[in-house]
């Protein structure tokens, strides 16, 4: 990401393009990434409800999967899962 | 023009403000505040000025509200002292930093303790980084011109920066003196309604004072350095314009007492008419004595400060306020850095004078100039009139 000279800088430093959060890459953040275990999902969709990011969304089979653009790996949706379907895995492993 | 009518200092900046033609005022309005709000509240409730008056529960929330009302396009003036002063601390910061004009008068007094009510400039030099135009006024007339004028400063769009107005508190906010106020049609003349460069509204949303990460940070303290020191010019074309208009002009920094002289005080604020005084009564003992006073604190007039003292063998530099464990008083300190790349320097000698309400007279400056000239200022700095029982 290109950031900008301090003569580019909007007054005050403010951001006039509203909603432009959408454009940040906090999966970035990110050191484990949730693994969903489709055998035992029951596709309830409480890890979307907890998700802190709102970035798990139903896909066409009635999964619920992360955007792994914005998922930050908090690992909250591994803990509310009532069916322990989703674990961590350390990035990369 | 105008009238001239014999007033308290702070009930003349109150008419100053309404002139001003303010949209908000948020004030907390018991101590340590002093008559201005309580003057404008009465204003605004007879109905002489169309403002909101938000009378609030501290100093903080005292600036926070004129950071709201300022983020909304209004014009906002407030006013305050001392620990009041402290308290609005960390909102001062964000006022500057997202480069919102408005005006705030500080009634110079000392932050406790002990526990003290009475002028010194502890209180705006604990605030000395906030990134603000700092102005000293040194009598009513100064500052309630200054007052209107500041207006016209921070909201110059080459500006966009909040000004404080400093007061010595009670040498002035309580003294009654002859005031020209000037009509409203003329101060309208001067100050236009208010045009924000930037303001919250649903239609066309912004937002303000979002978070600074490590990228951004930087660049965003560099864009206010560069405004506060890139003020300057305009604020000598404000008060060109003042001068223009009304008569009355105001330098940045101000000379008096002989040409080349070889001791010269340094002042800010209300001490520099007492100087004046003791200046004029040396001059003719055939003292060669001057004076410099520093109107404009921040962005600090480096070369006209320069100018003002050339030649100059000594300075005496009156600090009202104390840096404990340093190398000597804010004013001192500031200009011993500006000189210290000069070939030619003068002696600088800093008396910190005038502490929480001391008086500091003629008889005073005219003692300092007779130690200054036996040599006798041994220390980094002095601390005026202390009984000891040494010596």
């Amino acid at each position: 990401m290109q950031y900008p000279a301090w003569e580019d800088l909007e007054l005050g430093a403010a951001i006039t393009t509203p909603g432009n959060a959408s454009n940040l890459k906090t999966g970035d953040w990110r050191s484990s990434v949730p693994v969903l275990d489709e055998d035992k999902c029951v596709k309830c969709g409480l890890c979307a409800v907890y998700c802190p990011e709102f970035c798990i969304a139903e896909d066409e089979e009635g999964f619920y999967r992360p955007d792994l653009y914005y998922c930050k790996g908090c690992g909250i949706c591994a803990v509310e899962c009532p069916k322990e379907a989703i674990k961590m895995q350390r990035e990369g492993e | 023009m105008g009238k001239r009518i014999g007033t308290e200092v702070s009930i003349a900046v109150a008419e100053a403000v309404k002139l001003a033609r303010v949209d908000v005022i948020s004030a907390y309005p018991i101590t340590p505040q002093t008559h201005i709000v309580e003057d404008l509240s009465q204003i605004v409730a007879n109905g002489e000025l169309e403002a909101a008056f938000i009378p609030v529960e501290s100093e903080h929330s005292a600036m926070s509200a004129a950071v709201g009302a300022a983020a909304t396009g209004a014009r906002v003036y407030t006013a305050t002292s001392a620990q009041g002063l402290a308290l609005m601390h960390e909102i001062l910061f964000i006022a500057s930093s997202l480069r919102l004009p408005m005006v705030m008068t500080v009634a110079n007094r000392s932050l406790s303790g002990p526990i003290s009510i009475w002028n010194d400039h502890s209180d705006i030099m604990a605030e000395r980084d906030i990134g603000w135009i700092q102005i000293f006024g040194e009598n009513g007339q100064e500052i309630f011109d200054l007052t209107i004028a500041a207006f016209r400063i921070a909201e110059d769009k080459r500006v966009l920066l909040p000004v404080c107005v400093n007061m010595d508190g009670f040498i002035l906010t309580h003294m009654i003196e002859p005031i020209e106020v000037p009509d409203q049609e003329l101060v309208d003349r001067f100050l236009p309604p208010f045009e924000p460069a930037m303001k919250l509204d649903p239609a066309n949303p912004v937002t303000m004072g979002p978070v600074g990460v490590p990228e951004i940070y930087t660049e965003a303290k560099k864009q206010c350095d560069v405004a506060l020191t890139n003020s300057k010019p305009v604020i000598e074309e404000v008060l060109q314009q003042w001068a223009e208009i009304f008569g009355r002009k105001y330098s940045l920094i101000e000379k008096n007492g002989t040409e080349s002289a070889e001791t010269v005080f340094v002042t800010m604020g209300s001490l520099g008419e007492t100087v004046m005084t003791a200046i004029e009564e040396l001059n003719a003992e055939g003292q060669s004595v001057g004076q410099v006073r520093i109107r404009l604190w921040r962005p600090f007039p480096k070369e006209e400060f320069k100018q003002a003292i050339k030649g100059v063998k000594r300075l005496i530099v009156i600090d009202r306020a104390l840096c404990p464990g340093s190398t000597s008083g804010p004013v001192a300190a500031e200009i011993k850095a500006l000189l210290y790349e000069e070939s030619e320097k003068p002696e600088v000698i800093n008396v910190i004078a005038g502490l929480g309400g001391r008086d500091v007279t003629r008889k005073d400056f005219k003692t300092m100039l007779d130690m200054a000239l036996k040599g006798e200022f041994k220390d980094d700095y002095t601390i005026w009139g202390v009984r000891s029982h040494a010596e």
